[in-house]
């Protein structure tokens, strides 16, 4: 391929909050102007802005990139918003890596905000429209139905306990108690807590789904050779991958993720990953339920199918076993402000491979990692991988 | 997030910041109507359903039969004009017990989506409905089901025609 190797070299982030009294576009503006001071550049030296953010009927603002686009450094620039659902922050590796690996941009500027809490009084009415507005809306489907329904299948597939998946969501809620962005780190929370927690749409309870939150998420991108000049620690986009699986769900096997198996697979081809489970050290797997962090690695192919609960069960997945999982605690304990969440995934892997991570650092040195999101009707699958070591 | 940031933006407000207005905040009632086309292949399946059949679609390239019918086969990219009845008795593919409406009120009984595989299709080929005339804590995957319609004349040609899916009796 002709393209050329892309590093990011800077990051920010605001704190994952509810109900942030900060507008969407001061939001954004803090985690842009945090992630170029991060790496010592000004608006000038940024050629183009990439915006990510979710459904334009959480803010009630129509066409919610044009009204991020002063917060998100894109004054007077080429500036573009990629938007498919949950997967969004994560597919801005993808969208911030061709815009520059084309030749088009020497330095990008990547920036994900969301605020849910604007949509009064639960940002879940709005997903309302996500279904069909003919053969399924009529029956008012909760997004909390599709989660709910996957994940019954998802353990009735395999024979994987309440309790058995309950353990990622103490996880994560413990990894996030060192984070100082997150809204929900508990590092006490306990198993039982989790398996006594409100039933909001069996199997899913109130401890195994992701908050309602606010937040923004920014990175910097830069060409081979410029990166350099910018910083000593670049880290390299290695693989991207995403795709997109039919809008027809339910026509579906819900016990397994193809699309992210599609999308992993062309981000290993890209990053010349043979033997994922050995070569990729730090895994972000996207995990607004917990039962999807599980569902996800088996997808990226880290886990054999229904298996991915016994790596959870070993500690192979925590911070200091041998696949880290969610070291950043995730969206279970970050918070979930949807587009920026994904990026934060980015983000992670950014300040681990760079040894930068403090409290959350994982052991060791980690040469390389992945980020992964999903979204929309279950179809979407976007990976990110990022490296320390340069793209041959 | 990393080390070297000592202070990070983001400042949180309580509901009650909002409901006793010390923070100025504005409430905006949309107004947004649609008249939505049901297309080809639905407008079928809507008029099947207000004569009390399911109809499916057969791809004869790829020799599936899915339901909802679509006009085209997205996976072979050929036309699909096979339309099929399909049995109303299917099979409880995956199911919820979910305490709260979709504008998240709770509620005291539990509506119980499922993914229902209709007798006749190719699975996984299920649609989304709702379980009905069954105790929650009996329902199961695995669990055969039949539509439950309303009365003739009730029928309008949508989806909640089927009331909803409750158990087929057994023997």
């Amino acid at each position: 391929m002709s393209m050329r190797r892309v590093a990011v070299v800077g990051a920010g982030m605001t704190r994952f909050v509810r109900r942030a009294m900060e507008t969407p576009k001061e939001l954004a503006w803090h985690a842009a102007r945090m992630a170029l001071d991060s790496c010592g550049l000004t608006l000038n030296d940024v050629g183009g802005v990439c915006i990510g953010s979710a459904p334009d009927a959480f803010d009630g603002v129509h066409m919610k990139g044009e009204y991020l686009s002063d917060g998100s450094g894109a004054w007077g620039k080429p500036v573009m918003r990629s938007y498919v659902g949950g997967g969004t922050g994560v597919f801005l590796g993808p969208h911030g890596w061709y815009h520059v690996a084309s030749g088009l941009f020497d330095v990008v500027l990547v920036v994900a905000e969301e605020k849910m809490s604007s949509f009064y009084p639960h940002a879940q009415a709005a997903f309302l429209t996500i279904f069909d507005h003919t053969t399924e809306r009529p029956l008012e489907p909760n997004l909390l139905w599709i989660f709910a329904l996957e994940m019954n299948r998802y353990m009735q597939a395999y024979g994987i306990s309440k309790r058995d998946i309950a353990q990622v969501a103490v996880k994560n809620k413990r990894n996030a108690a060192d984070h100082p962005c997150a809204m929900l780190g508990e590092a006490n929370i306990t198993v039982e807590d989790v398996l006594n927690s409100e039933v909001l749409a069996w199997p899913v309870q109130r401890l195994d789904v992701s908050p309602v939150s606010d937040g923004a998420v920014a990175i910097v991108m830069a060409a081979e050779g410029v990166a350099e000049r910018i910083t000593d620690r670049p880290v390299w986009v290695q693989g991207v991958g995403w795709n997109l699986d039919t809008a027809y769900w339910t026509n579906r096997d819900l016990a397994y993720p193809e699309y992210v198996e599609r999308a992993a697979r062309m981000a290993y081809d890209m990053a010349g990953v043979r033997e994922p489970r050995k070569e990729i050290h730090i895994v972000e797997p996207y995990d607004p339920f917990d039962y999807k962090e599980l569902h996800h690695l088996e997808g990226l192919l880290l886990a054999d199918r229904g298996k991915a609960p016994e790596l959870t069960a070993q500690g192979v997945t925590a911070r200091n076993g041998a696949m880290p999982v969610c070291p950043s605690g995730g969206l279970l304990g970050v918070g979930n402000p949807i587009t920026a969440a994904g990026l934060m995934k980015v983000a992670e892997l950014f300040w681990q491979l760079r040894g930068e991570a403090g409290a959350r650092q994982v052991p060791g040195t980690p040469e390389r990692g992945l980020a992964q999101a999903w979204g929309d009707l279950m179809q979407v699958g976007t990976v990110t991988i990022l490296g320390t070591q340069r793209p041959a | 997030m990393t080390q070297r940031i000592a202070s990070y933006p983001g400042t949180a407000l309580s509901e009650e910041d909002i409901e006793q207005g010390r923070v100025l905040s504005v409430h905006d009632r949309l107004r947004a109507d649609y008249a939505w086309d049901a297309g080809l292949a639905v407008g079928l399946y809507l008029d099947g359903l207000k004569a009390g059949v399911i109809l499916g679609v057969r791809c004869t390239r790829c020799e599936r039969t899915v339901v909802p019918p679509r006009a085209f086969c997205e996976q072979c990219f050929a036309p699909m004009d096979a339309f099929v009845p399909l049995s109303d008795v299917g099979t409880v593919n995956t199911f919820s017990l979910c305490y709260v409406t979709w504008d998240v009120k709770r509620i005291a009984e539990p509506l119980i989506p499922a993914v229902i595989d209709l007798d006749g299709t190719s699975p996984p080929a299920g649609i989304m409905h709702l379980m009905g005339g069954v105790a929650p804590d009996r329902v199961h995957i695995g669990m055969r089901v039949r539509a439950v319609w309303k009365p003739e004349r009730a029928r309008q040609g949508a989806i909640t025609d089927i009331r909803y899916f409750k158990p087929l009796r057994r023997g």
